[in-house]
């Protein structure tokens, strides 16, 4: 792989001895997955209990006409042979809930949730803590977008969802853009890698909210 | 007591980005939400001067109130 100068190739070779879990192949997810791949990261393992569906094809990257009822980890790994053959990926069809403590590696450097849904985000974020590995989340909704990086001993998540726990956000009612979707992951990717190489500003205890709307940016500290 | 309340995302629509209002002393953040019928299940953060607060926070004279609705999807 030929990153050039942005990433040195011992970084190069860091990021191919590196394993990342990513918690949802959606939205997120799929773009998640693509960039990491293209990075170079040798061993990404992926949760995801659904099939594509029609109303998936507005914004997951990995959902066309030839996919739409087909497993979407399935869908995944073909695609990974194709953009990088070198990825050792592995997709199970489950959500993360029903399988973490089976493919659970030590080796596993960072978690990256692609979640729909509040509760399954908190609850990714409680396991996080209990394996000691950092989390990169990202939510969407509409227009908007959030995105940080959580450490084992930081409360940033469950102190931006305490107010909506059992609730949807505005995606509910807004969907997501493509756009969004696609710009979030790739903060999420670039955090991945940071946290991987141990270089540059993480998003640490503190979320950037993305207003593609209003083409606006804001930084919450949460500690 | 004056304060800033600055509003986000889809709270905006039909309100507005940012405006300076006169409060009674011991107004609360809830009172707020209320005032501007804010819809309670929607919220995701609420911060004063950047740290995040709850519900039940008291403004102060000169305090930036932001308020962020809920953003959940993947």
């Amino acid at each position: 792989m030929r990153n050039f100068n942005a990433i040195s190739r011992e970084e190069q070779e860091k990021l191919k001895r590196s394993h990342v879990l990513v918690a949802g192949c959606g939205g997120l997810g799929g773009y998640v997955i693509s960039y990491l791949a293209r990075l170079g990261v040798g061993r990404i393992t992926a949760f995801d209990p659904d099939e594509f569906a029609e109303h998936n094809l507005n914004r997951q990257i990995f959902a066309d006409m030839s996919t739409i009822n087909r497993t979407k980890v399935e869908v995944v790994k073909e695609n990974l042979s194709l953009i990088n053959p070198e990825v050792k990926f592995t997709g199970i069809k489950a959500r993360f809930e029903e399988g973490f403590e089976e493919v659970w590696e030590n080796d596993i450097k960072v978690v990256v949730d692609a979640l729909d849904s509040i509760p399954s985000r908190l609850e990714l974020a409680r396991i996080c803590k209990e394996k000691e590995v950092p989390l990169v989340y990202g939510m969407v909704g509409g227009w908007y977008g959030e995105i940080g990086t959580q450490f084992p001993e930081d409360e940033t998540l469950e102190n931006l969802c305490r107010m909506g726990v059992k609730g949807q956000g505005v995606e509910k009612e807004g969907g997501v853009l493509s756009f969004v979707v696609g710009g979030i992951a790739a903060l999420q990717a670039a955090e991945v890698v940071k946290v991987i190489l141990g270089r540059g500003e993480i998003l640490r205890e503190k979320v950037i909210f993305f207003d593609f709307l209003e083409a606006e940016s804001e930084i919450m500290e949460l500690f | 007591m004056k304060v800033k309340v600055k509003l986000f995302a889809t709270f905006r629509k039909g309100r507005f980005k940012e405006e300076i209002f006169d409060y009674p002393e011991g107004t609360k953040v809830e009172d707020v939400v209320k005032q501007l019928s804010l819809p309670v299940k929607e919220l995701g953060i609420i911060f004063i001067n950047g740290k995040h607060v709850s519900l039940e926070a008291k403004l102060r004279e000169g305090d930036v109130l932001s308020i962020f609705p809920l953003v959940g999807g993947g």
